[in-house]
């Protein structure tokens, strides 16, 4: 009984943080349709940034607000600088459908040296704010920890701050409309240009704190090396295919899906299987159900 | 104010998509080109709004050169499109496709205003405006696609096919709501149609294309009668 309760919750806390890298992944693919490799590095570079704001301000919920502004800002610079250029030149001939990708592979390639090059290979520590040690029930001690609580309580919060933006602001309008059907949208007056930069800096911002909040999952321990940050892509990813790749709610559900296969694997079956296990599930999502598990109509793509 | 088309080129890659294109059309005035598929037709509509490039020629609305800049920037200079194929955002609701086409308007009270007057002209629309847009029949989607437009304020409207794929009982009702809107609004209408009679019906003057060029135009009762026009796009 404790045993489920603990794995429910585990993989509650690690599928919120991966929610957050799929909607990053998502707002990307929905702009832009690229998939943003580079979103490993800048999720690494913006948690230094938090590491840096931390030392100044020496509050953890400031320094995470300081790093998804850090992240909006070198996302949006992206898009600008890089992506826009680039999509321009290659929107047509063989190479147009790889060239993204390649140069998004090339683009973390850059953004891990330039880490590398600031702060060295050695592991920083971001002190998690809140304690790791488990709940208490009974004689039995959880792993849920408050910093977990917090973790889910900070992803559900985020979420709901984007869910508005997205639903109930002309922004929001703006972006949905791009996403869906970017020649209406252009016919109707949104300038699509600055919308797709502005879906980019959000993007950011949601990988950001997907970034600084796996930190806290763990020991604080971080490194331009480590190993958590680019499962944290992968994971990412499989939950936003999973999620249908079009949706922030699919991104969200198939995050927290994601999550508990992973915990569900690793308490019960074995636990070297935990690296093997969301690549299992991307293969059975893309045999059975390519279009992704939340019901969202394959086609349309305009 | 008037729209005056000279000698427009349009290339797809390879391919001359229309060429030499010329015709006028006074302001609060609809004009309808008909002509066969692949005539050109909405290549001549797209490359006006701005979303083709033109290869020569010129293409002005009063002051406003529309060959130079993108749709975005049309649409605030009065220019509305909408493009084939009810061109609504089928994912988002009635309500969302109408504001949409405000979402760039600063004053907001003239906004509200227009929305009013739409949903005064389409009354269908106000009793759904809550359902995403996929959900109308065609001629509501339509009607849509047309509202949107009109949110934008419009002085200049350019319809491609509205009556593509629907009952020919809800064309007539459509074709009858845009000769309305124009004698109301005192707007200006490109109305390109393959469906010639009807929208010759409604129509002030007319343009014919064929493979890319002006076959002829003239006053739209002048070409219902002239029997090259009548045999060739008429079908009598």
């Amino acid at each position: 009984m404790i045993q489920l309760l603990n794995t429910i919750l585990i993989g509650v806390t690690s599928g919120a943080i991966y929610a957050l890298m799929a909607m990053a992944i998502v707002l990307v693919w929905r702009s832009t349709r690229v998939i943003n490799f580079a979103q490993a590095g800048l999720a690494l570079a913006s948690t230094y940034i938090g590491y840096e704001a931390l030392q100044i301000v020496d509050n953890y919920w400031i320094a995470l607000i300081c790093a998804m502004f850090a992240g909006a800002a070198i996302s949006a610079f992206i898009e600008i600088t890089f992506m826009r250029i680039l999509l321009k030149h290659t929107s047509s001939g063989p190479i147009a459908s790889v060239a993204p990708i390649i140069a998004t592979l090339g683009l973390l390639g850059i953004i891990k040296a330039l880490i590398t090059m600031i702060w060295g290979g050695q592991d920083a520590v971001i002190k998690p704010p809140l304690t790791n040690t488990g709940f208490s029930i009974g004689t039995h001690t959880l792993v849920f920890s408050p910093m977990k609580l917090a973790i889910i309580v900070s992803v559900a919060l985020l979420v709901f701050v984007f869910s508005l933006i997205f639903q109930k602001t002309n922004i929001g309008l703006a972006l949905r409309a791009s996403a869906y059907a970017p020649e209406i949208a252009r016919l109707a007056g949104v300038k699509v240009d600055l919308v797709r930069t502005l879906g980019w800096a959000l993007s950011g911002a949601s990988g950001a704190a997907a970034g600084l909040l796996l930190t806290s999952n763990g020991n604080g321990a971080f490194s331009p090396e480590s190993a958590e940050f680019s499962l944290l892509f992968i994971s990412g990813f499989i939950a936003a295919v999973v999620g249908g790749l079009d949706s922030l709610v699919g991104a969200v559900i198939g995050g927290i899906f994601l999550g508990l296969i992973t915990a569900f694997v690793l308490m019960y079956i074995s636990g070297s299987l935990f690296f093997i296990a969301p690549f299992v599930v991307l293969l059975l999502v893309l045999f059975i159900r390519p279009q992704g598990i939340i019901g969202v109509k394959a086609g349309r793509r305009a | 104010m008037s729209l005056i088309v000279k000698n427009l080129t349009v290339d797809h890659g390879a391919i001359r998509a229309i060429s030499e294109v010329s015709f006028t059309v006074e302001t609060g005035k609809l004009s309808a080109v008909i002509g066969a598929n692949g005539a050109g037709k909405s290549t001549l509509l797209r490359t006006l709004s701005g979303l083709n490039k033109a290869t020569e020629g010129s293409a002005h609305w009063g002051e406003h050169n529309l060959l130079h800049g993108k749709p975005e920037s049309h649409v605030r200079s009065g220019v509305s499109h909408v493009s084939e194929g009810k061109s609504v955002v089928a994912e988002l609701t009635v309500e969302e496709n109408l504001d949409l086409g405000a979402l760039w308007r600063r004053n907001k009270k003239e906004a509200a205003e227009s929305k009013k007057q739409t949903l005064e002209l389409f009354p269908r629309l106000g009793e759904r405006l809550g359902q995403r847009a996929d959900t109308l029949s065609g001629g509501e989607r339509q009607m849509l696609a047309i509202g949107r437009a009109l949110m934008s304020k419009p002085n200049l409207l350019l319809l491609d096919e509205p009556s593509l794929g629907l009952a020919p009982l809800v064309i007539e009702q459509i074709f009858q709501t845009i000769r309305g809107i124009v004698d109301s609004m005192n707007l200006t209408v490109v109305l390109v149609e393959q469906n010639a009679m009807g929208a010759l019906k409604i129509a002030d003057t007319a343009v014919v294309l064929n493979l890319g060029r002006v076959a002829t135009s003239g006053s739209a009762a002048d070409l219902i009668a002239d029997p090259a026009v009548r045999a060739a796009y008429l079908g009598y």
